[in-house]
Parts: C-alpha cells; structure tokens; sequence
C-alpha cells in the first residue's frame, strides 16, 4: 500500500520534473512512509512512496520489466498474484522479484491494457508503456484505492490523493459547486467529480489510457443483476447450497487476503460482518489473531460488549480505543484534511484513532467486514423501501405503517415516533413506485434538507440543477429491469461504497496512519455472487442478509451470528458543541469566515448554532447541516485559502 | 389569544425549521413535511415546543401530520386543546 504520482506530457518549466515529482509524492508520503522512488523519462514522470507488505527486499517501485520498456507505479495488492505468477511462469515467463508489482507488468506484456480484468486486488496504478508511448491508468472493481487526475496545458497529471495534484504549479483548489449540492445530496460527489472544480477521480472498475492521439476512459467491469423474476431458486435446497457457496467463497476471499509479508490484523466493531471476517481469518492464521475496536461512551453508539464477547469466542488478542465526543471534534479537522471534501457525518473522525491504534500496534494491515452490508443487503434503508413498497399496495391499512417501528431500534429519536408520523416520513407516498430512486428517496430528502443553509450566492450559481435527475440519468440502462432490492443495493454498492464508505470512512483515514484495509466482503468473486443471489435470500422478510446469518451459523457463536444490524454511527453535532469546544469550532462558524467562502449564510447558521447547543433533540437534517457547513468551512481553509495563501488575511 | 399562538407558532418554525429570513415565509397550509422543513426526528422538537409553550400534553394518538403538519393545522390543534381545557 503506497502513494503514487506522475504525469504524462510536459510539465511547466518552473520546476524541474524530478522536483515535482518529489512535491507531489511528499503531500502523499503519509500512505507510504517506508521508501520513495521515481522514474523520469521523455514527456513522463512516476513517483512512488512505499508501505512495504510484500517482497519486502525487492519490491521497489516505480518498476520496470527485463527491457525497462513498461513502467508501473502501483497502489495496492494483487491477492491472486501467485497464482497468475504461477499460470505466467507456465507461459514460459521468468520473473526477478516475488511481488505482485511485477506480476501486473507480465501480465500486461502478455495480455496489454485487459490484464486488468485478470487481477483480484484493491489497487490503483500507473503503466507506461515506453513502446507505444501510452499511459495507462486503472482502478480497481469497487472503488478501495484512490486515484485522481487533471489536465492542465496538455499535460496529464494524477495521484493517490488530490493534495498531490494541488503541488502542481498552476493547479488550484476551488470548489466546485455542483459538487457541493452533491455532497449536500447524497453525501459524496458523483464521481468522476471530486469537491474540487476540473480534479476528476477515476472511476471504479474504469481504465484510462492515455497517448499522443487523445485520452479514453472506460470501464473494464460492471456490477449486474438478474432481470427482475429471473433471479433463480430460492427453495430450501437452493438456500443450503447458496449458503455453501458463499461460505466457500468468503473463506478463501478472506485466505488470499492474509497474503504478506508482515502481521494481518482485524478490526471487530461487534457485528456480525467483522466477526466473520475475523471468524475466517482465524481458520488460516497460526499466530493468536490480533483485533482492533472502536468504543464510545454514549451507549447509543458503543458495542464494546458484542466486541468484547467476540474477542473471548474467537480467542484473538483484542484491544480498543475509546473516542470520546472531544476526540472527534480534536480529530474532524485531520478526516476533512485526508478526507479531501466536506463530509456530512463525523463518523470518519473516530477511524483515525482506530487507525492509529493498529498503527501504534505494528500493524500496516487489517481485514474488516466492509462490504456485507452491501452485497447481502443489510441496511436498514433496504427494509424501509420494502415496507414502503408494502404499504403502498394497500394504503388504507391502518396496520401496516406500524411496521415502520420495527426498522430503526438503536435510533432513540425514533423509538417515540407515533406510525403515523413514521409514515409520513417513511410513506408510500414519497415518490412514484417506479422511481429509480425510490428506495433512496426518504435519505435523500432528509439530507438535501441541509441546503436550506447554502448561500443566497451559492443558491443562484446551482439554480436549476437537479442532483437526484443527475443521478437519474448516470444509472445503467439495465437498472429498470432489475428486482427493487438489486436496484437499491446498486443504489448502495456502485455509489455511496465508493464515494463515501471506502473514501471517507475508508483508504483515506486508514492510510492517515499507513494503515490498509482489506475486505474479504468486497473480493469480486463474492460481489458477483452476492448480486446473484435471489432478493428473498438475501432480504427475508424483514431479516437482513439472511443468506449470510446461514452461512455465519457454521463459523459463529449463535449470539453473534443472530444478532441485529446496528450501523456504524458516532456523535454528530453535539461532539462539537459544549463546554470543550475547540476553538476552531467558533472561529469557522462566525459570520466574517463564513462570508469570505461566501457558501453558507451567516443569519441561518447562527440559528442553527443556537438551535444546537440549546435544543433538546438535533435531528438528522441539522446534524448534517452541522457537520456539512463545519466541514466545508475546514476544507475551504485547508485547501483554498491555504493554498492562495490568504489565510491570515482571512483570520483577521 | 388566535393571533398569538400563530404569531409564536410561526416564530418556532422559522427559527428552528427554516432557520432564514431570505425565503418567502411559510404559508399556513404548506406541508412542513413536504417542504423538507421537518425530518423524521424533527417532530420531536415541534412537540416538545407546543407542550413547553402552551403547557399542554399530547397523547401519542394527537401526534399525526393532521394535528401538526401545517401551521394552520398546529393553531388549529392548539386552540382546541385550549378550549377544551378551559370547558
């Protein structure tokens, strides 16, 4: 796991190529503090900051072939690498190194820019084919390693991480708007938009090739479903040999995943996904397995007991942090830093002290159960749209809205809503049923609510753009014909798992402390299976990933593997508010810093405050009001005014 | 007595819900609900408010979107617990 860097053209004289190379890759020496390398050739430039895992001796990167005619710098692993080494070295090839770095090389002497559909890994590289004179970008299936580019006078430019690209003279930050409607939306920018105006990200599953002749980007893999009632059996016999397989399939997902050179650690939040991640690991590890958690203290979000008793079943040697509400407000302002965009939800922050904690530990390397809740449908947003669907079909019933009281247990603010009231929030009535989005449509709305702060400025820049038609039209052709829940965990699966799960609460505040992640859950074997799976497997009633809680049964205490969906959650507004309120909090909300970023406006966010620190209840709206008008103002200073540096005008 | 709790009713709404001043006001039947003013915690809030303001107590049953989604609907509601409990 690494940092990469580079661009492909010329770039502007001001500095030398090897010295920009050794800027960009400094703003990502965080991912990769172990050894920096790079490789300067005509119109071409790689930059490399190593974590070594694998071939610990002979791995360096940027790397050539035998001719030095192919060059890659690469982010990530190849957990199939062996066995494509094997299959090549079949092929008659004959390699220097043990490590996948070199695998992807031969493996794209031999089969070109599709090599990439032969690889099982998270990862995130450049090639340079010196021969034809063409880059190559590619990411990988889901989404895990991040990679990013810009144009800027012909020249192409990309990295792990944005701050790499903003070291580029010429680049600089500003916010693009749209994204920052997105963000208020959907909690992400549709990719390939970033927060930052004309920066795009490479898409998940996406290549992009590069050469004298222009520049092509597209996609090596896609996430399918059935047609809608051709989903296959759901009988009993079916169910046992489903289960079977997915049982198959996630041990040796989890097996390959164990493959490196140092200790592989796992992170247990108490559910059932980490535990059976953890659960698997166990099977292939000799040494006594080493788990990681996360605790809080308000029992509305801590699951230390289910985390603890999963330590004591599987045996692993377990430690937690705890995060109180003024380490997430100490640590926000690093999430937005790694995190490179407003985030409405805090619950990033607490991941860097769970990364730091497993990087103060020796571990560069953890296994978590990420994933799950998408591919075998475990989020509670998939019962909502089920009962949504349900009601609507007899909208007369009295009955059937009380059904909405059994969806969210762990959210108090909820447990006293009369099934009325969660039926007008809840209810049929909130879209037509053929809405692509409908599954989404009650999030969405809470979330967009969060605009009513945005500027009047701001507000006239965005008149008449629509996020959720954008959203409408970016979906793929075969959507329509899909199951409503296949439609939902695509919903979930191709959007917010990359732009929001393994970005924010993922690579960027793991690889804060060098720390990288692998998720059994998101192998595409197991993907692709999961999206196989018939709807009624996988959403059984109203219990969520029923084919999973079978497979679990086999490898997990009873306790465990029954136990209710709680999501990862953490104290939003209130971890900023009160008596140890850092002092950042003030400064950023104040009317004169809000009117420099001129995004939000003052009067209304000044109500909000008062709002928040005397109200009794903060809803959800203000929540991510909250976070998302302190984020924006942190990144605003972080990225805008720091690099147009104005920020001591700005603080004046 | 009408004109005051609509003039309070509305105050709490803007200040709590609407947060600005920049936006046309609300109407009195607009759906607080549909407008995206009130969330799904929201009523909560708006609950806790009539009990505090006006000092009365709702049962569950009197917390559906007829009583308290609309401004109109919430004077309405207010001001015949109010006759009630004046009877």
């Amino acid at each position: 796991m690494c940092g990469i860097a580079g661009y492909f053209g010329r770039p502007s004289a001001a500095v030398s190529a090897r010295a920009l190379l050794r800027r960009m890759i400094g703003a990502v020496a965080h991912r990769g503090p172990d050894a920096q390398g790079f490789f300067v050739a005509d119109e071409i430039g790689f930059g490399h900051a190593r974590l070594s895992i694998l071939d610990l001796t002979s791995g360096h990167q940027p790397m050539a072939n035998a001719d030095q005619s192919v060059w890659i710098t690469f982010n990530g692993e190849i957990f199939n690498y062996v066995e494509l080494r094997e299959e090549l070295i079949a092929r008659g090839r004959r390699f220097a190194t043990t490590s996948d770095t070199e695998v992807i090389l031969q493996l794209y002497e031999e089969f070109g820019p599709d090599c990439v559909s032969r690889l099982n890994g998270d990862f995130a590289f450049a090639l340079w084919d010196a021969r034809r004179r063409r880059l190559m970008l590619a990411r990988d299936r889901m989404g895990v390693r991040p990679l990013f580019y810009t144009r800027r006078n012909g020249t192409l430019y990309f990295a792990s991480e944005i701050k790499a690209l903003l070291e580029v003279p010429g680049v600089s930050a500003e916010l693009d708007p749209v994204a920052l409607d997105q963000i208020f939306t959907f909690w992400f920018p549709l990719a390939p938009r970033t927060a930052f105006k004309d920066i795009d990200e490479l898409k998940p599953a996406h290549v992009l090739i590069a050469d004298a002749h222009g520049m092509v980007v597209r996609p090596y893999w896609r996430l399918d479903y059935p047609r809608l009632g051709e989903e296959g059996p759901h009988d009993a016999r079916a169910e046992a040999a489903l289960a079977d397989e997915v049982e198959h399939l996630l041990l040796d997902a989890t097996r390959i995943r164990l493959r490196a050179d140092v200790p592989v650690g796992a992170y247990l939040s108490g559910g059932l996904d980490s535990s059976l991640v953890a659960a698997a690991a166990k099977r292939f590890v000799a040494e006594r397995l080493r788990t990681f958690s996360l605790t809080f203290e308000s029992a509305e979000f801590d699951e230390s007991e289910h985390q603890l008793a999963m330590a004591r079943a599987l045996g692993t040697a377990h430690e937690s942090v705890a995060c109180t509400a003024a380490d997430i407000a100490r640590l926000f302002p690093q999430a937005i830093r790694h995190g490179e965009r407003p985030i409405l939800r805090t619950a990033p922050a607490p991941l860097l002290a769970l990364s730091d904690l497993a990087h103060r530990s020796g571990f560069k390397v953890v296994l978590t159960g990420e994933g799950a809740d998408e591919v075998f449908a475990g989020y509670d947003l998939f019962k909502e749209a089920k009962l949504r669907r349900f009601c609507a079909r007899q909208p007369q019933s009295r009955r059937r809205p009380l059904l909405f009281r059994r969806l969210y247990p762990y959210l108090p603010g909820l447990k006293a809503q009369p099934a009325r009231y969660l039926e007008a929030f809840f209810g049929a009535g909130i879209g037509p049923l053929d809405d692509p989005l409908f599954s989404h449509l009650p999030r969405l709305r809470t979330t967009a609510g969060a605009k009513a702060f945005f500027s009047r400025d701001l507000r006239s820049a965005l008149a008449g753009y629509d996020a959720l038609a954008e959203l409408r039209e970016s979906l793929p052709a075969e959507f329509a014909r899909w199951h409503p829940l296949s439609q939902a965990q695509y919903l979930e699966t191709a959007y917010l798992l990359p732009g929001y799960i393994l970005s924010s609460q993922g690579d960027r505040v793991a690889m804060a402390h060098a720390v990288e992640g692998r998720f059994p859950f998101l192998d595409h074997r197991v993907v692709e299976l999961g999206a196989r799976i018939a709807p009624q497997l996988k959403l059984n009633g109203l219990t969520e990933k029923h084919i999973l809680r079978k497979s679990a049964a086999r490898l997990l205490p009873a306790a465990i593997a029954d136990r209710a969906k709680q999501p990862y959650r953490a104290p939003d507004a209130q971890a900023f508010l009160g008596p140890d309120s850092p002092d950042y909090v003030a400064r950023r909300l104040a009317a004169a810093d809000l009117a420099v970023a001129g995004y939000f406006d003052p009067a209304a966010v000044e109500r909000l405050l008062a709002k928040c620190r005397n109200g009794k209840f903060i809803g959800f709206r203000d929540n991510m009001a909250f976070v998302g008008i302190l984020s924006t103002q942190l990144w605003q200073r972080e990225f805008v005014l720091a690099g147009a540096g104005t920020i001591a005008s700005a603080v004046a | 007595m009408r004109a005051d709790t609509e003039r309070k009713v509305r105050k709490f709404i803007e200040e709590n819900f609407l947060f600005r001043e920049d936006r046309a006001d609300v109407s009195d039947t607009e759906s607080l609900i549909d407008a995206g003013l009130i969330d799904s915690t929201g009523v909560l809030e708006l609950v806790a408010f009539l009990e505090g303001e006006f000092s009365l107590r709702m049962a569950d049953a009197e917390i559906v979107p007829e009583n308290l989604d609309s401004l109109r609907a919430i004077v309405a509601y207010v001001e015949g617990k109010r006759a009630v409990a004046a009877a």
